[in-house]
């Protein structure tokens, strides 16, 4: 018996045995992974389809030039409906610089903590508790800036009126943390530690060197970070649906009620908007605006990390 | 000679080379350091002499590059070494926590094995070490990186690249910048980890040049794998094995007449 000839001899066999089945798996698996990879590119073409279908039918009755330039959003007038997407912008955008004032600072040092200060077993424990923030559903945290963050605010600010734009404004901030807290972390945590030894080894403090050799090196992830985060910010609704309020007004007073795009969608989406009128169209108009911005947003991202990248 | 003196007692080690008119640099004292529960390195001694080229050879693991990272204390980023013994840079205790180890690098600068120049520009990458160090007036900074790049025999090729991400120099290039780079801060030791693993051999070539020259002003210990490097640029040679200094002597005198046995054996290729 010679062993060392047995196993060639069984691998033959058994190649013979299952040869038939497998030249027929290899062929079917990819298309069925093609036809899985398809499928969701066909429901975001279908999505944009319906979108653009809709929007079209909604600028039929209201002029595109009003759309982008009337400063009033009075859908709801019976006798004289006006459609002027810019307070429903400011809105959006009131929320999403507020939450960016409060998610930047407060994320970028914490992923200059974990990154370049914490200990491998700090990190271990407080980077899934900050990922936590981001499992908490939205509804949550709308309730939260509702019930808890805006009285707080009102006995700093009394002004502050029970709808306003500041309280949800940072309780999306503070939903966001964890997004630009994680991205920017692995940014810096993609910058080689030979770089990092390469400080170390002139003389310069760890403040030297996670401050002007792993910041600047991982630049391009950091901003793309904070685009990722302002596109969510803009795409956010339940937490400024809730607290917010429903008074669309063009300008920039954070303490009073306004309403964002994604609020509108839903006001009008849980109302009794009857189908085929103008006021049910105009969510698909609010609706495209909205996704023009954040595919902005995300493709800004993009260019900016591809781009900007060290290469090291 | 007043290092000297009061080293001798401690000398016990018969291995050591005799170092008459010549300054210690830096004085190595029954060092030991552990990485967990694994000894990296037991009972060193070793005198490193002033302005010459201490090469240190010996098989993967043996510990020199963990020796050579403990005299400029890079090798505390590991979080579970533990080091005992005393290591004077200068009659001062290095090890002494009291020690600022920023103070420590920019006198004691070193040279990696894989060139890691910073993602910046040339200029920037030798500008850095100044700049940190509070040096800010832009013609000064011209001045030393000009020299710096001068003294790393890289200038004539980077001189109208300045501005450029380093990243577009070569493997070799790198390595030279590198090198610039440590000396913008005028260091009094320079550490060379295996500096020329990762290059080929006219670059090897070209950064051992640099090493002969550099050592008229600097005191250069440099760890390598090359036997022949070693031969080719050192005035000493100390062979490690298994985190022991078996023999540490003249470089000639280690190559012809090795005094132990591992010595001969690890350089007549019969192991490692």
């Amino acid at each position: 018996m010679k062993k060392h000839l047995s196993v060639s001899e069984l691998i033959q066999q058994n190649k013979q045995k299952s040869r038939a089945f497998a030249s027929i798996r290899e062929k079917t698996i990819p298309f069925i992974l093609f036809i899985c990879a398809v499928i969701s590119v066909f429901t975001t073409l279908g999505i944009i389809f319906t979108l653009l279908f809709e929007t079209f039918t909604f600028f039929n009755r209201v002029p595109f030039i009003e759309f982008i330039t009337s400063k009033e959003w009075l859908p709801f007038f019976e006798s004289d409906p006006s459609y002027g997407i810019l307070p429903l912008l400011s809105g959006t955008l009131v929320v999403a610089v507020i939450a960016m004032v409060a998610a930047i600072p407060l994320g970028l040092t914490a992923a200059i903590y974990l990154s370049e200060y914490a200990s491998e077993r700090t990190k271990r424990t407080l980077k899934p508790i900050l990922e936590v923030l981001a499992g908490i559903p939205t509804i949550v945290y709308g309730f939260f800036a509702l019930t808890f963050v805006t009285p707080l605010l009102q006995k700093f600010i009394p002004d502050l009126s029970f709808f306003n734009a500041l309280s949800p404004g940072i309780v999306v901030g503070i939903m966001i943390i964890p997004m630009v807290a994680s991205l920017s972390e692995d940014a810096m945590n993609a910058v080689p530690n030979s770089i990092r030894e390469g400080a170390l080894g002139l003389g310069a403090t760890r403040f030297e060197v996670a401050f002007k050799i792993v910041l600047p090196a991982a630049l391009s992830g950091i901003i793309a970070s904070f685009v990722l985060a302002i596109s969510r910010a803009i795409g956010e609704t339940m937490i400024v649906t809730i607290a917010g309020g429903a008074t669309p007004t063009l300008g920039f007073d954070v303490t009073s009620s306004i309403q964002t795009m994604t609020a509108y969608i839903v006001q009008v989406s849980l109302g009794d908007a009857a189908y085929g009128s103008t006021i049910y169209y105009s969510i698909y108009a609010v609706g495209i605006t909205l996704f023009v911005f954040t595919l902005i947003m995300n493709l800004l991202a993009q260019y900016i990390s591809k781009k900007f990248r060290e290469a090291y | 000679m007043n290092t000297l003196m009061k080293s001798k007692p401690l000398n016990q080690n018969p291995i050591q080379p005799k170092q008459e008119h010549k300054k210690t640099v830096i004085e190595v004292n029954r060092l030991n350091l552990w990485y967990g529960e694994d000894q990296a390195l037991k009972d060193i001694h070793m005198n490193i002499p002033e302005n010459k080229a201490t090469a240190i050879i010996g098989p993967s693991g043996c510990g020199k590059s963990t020796f050579i990272k403990t005299l400029n204390r890079m090798v505390e980023l590991i979080p579970t070494v533990k080091i005992t013994g005393n290591i004077f840079y200068r009659e001062k205790n290095i090890l002494d926590p009291k020690y600022r180890v920023e103070e420590l690098r920019t006198r004691v600068g070193m040279v990696f094995q894989k060139p890691n120049p910073f993602p910046k520009s040339i200029y920037e990458n030798v500008a850095y070490g100044p700049k940190i160090h509070g040096i800010k007036k832009k013609k000064i900074l011209d001045e030393i990186v000009e020299k710096s790049l001068r003294d790393a025999a890289i200038w004539n090729e980077v001189k109208d690249r300045l501005h450029e991400n380093a990243y577009g120099l070569s493997g070799g290039q790198q390595q030279r910048l590198c090198i610039a780079r440590c000396l913008a801060i005028e260091p009094d030791v320079i550490l060379m980890d295996e500096p020329t693993s990762a290059l080929d051999p006219i670059s090897t070539l070209k950064v051992e040049e640099l090493v002969k020259k550099l050592k008229e002003n600097y005191s250069i210990i440099i760890v390598t794998h090359n036997m022949q490097q070693a031969a080719r640029i050192s005035d000493q040679t100390a062979f490690f094995l298994n985190g022991e200094l078996v023999e540490m002597d003249h470089t000639s005198k280690v190559f012809s007449n090795p005094r132990d046995k591992r010595t001969e054996d690890y350089i007549t290729g019969r192991f490692g």
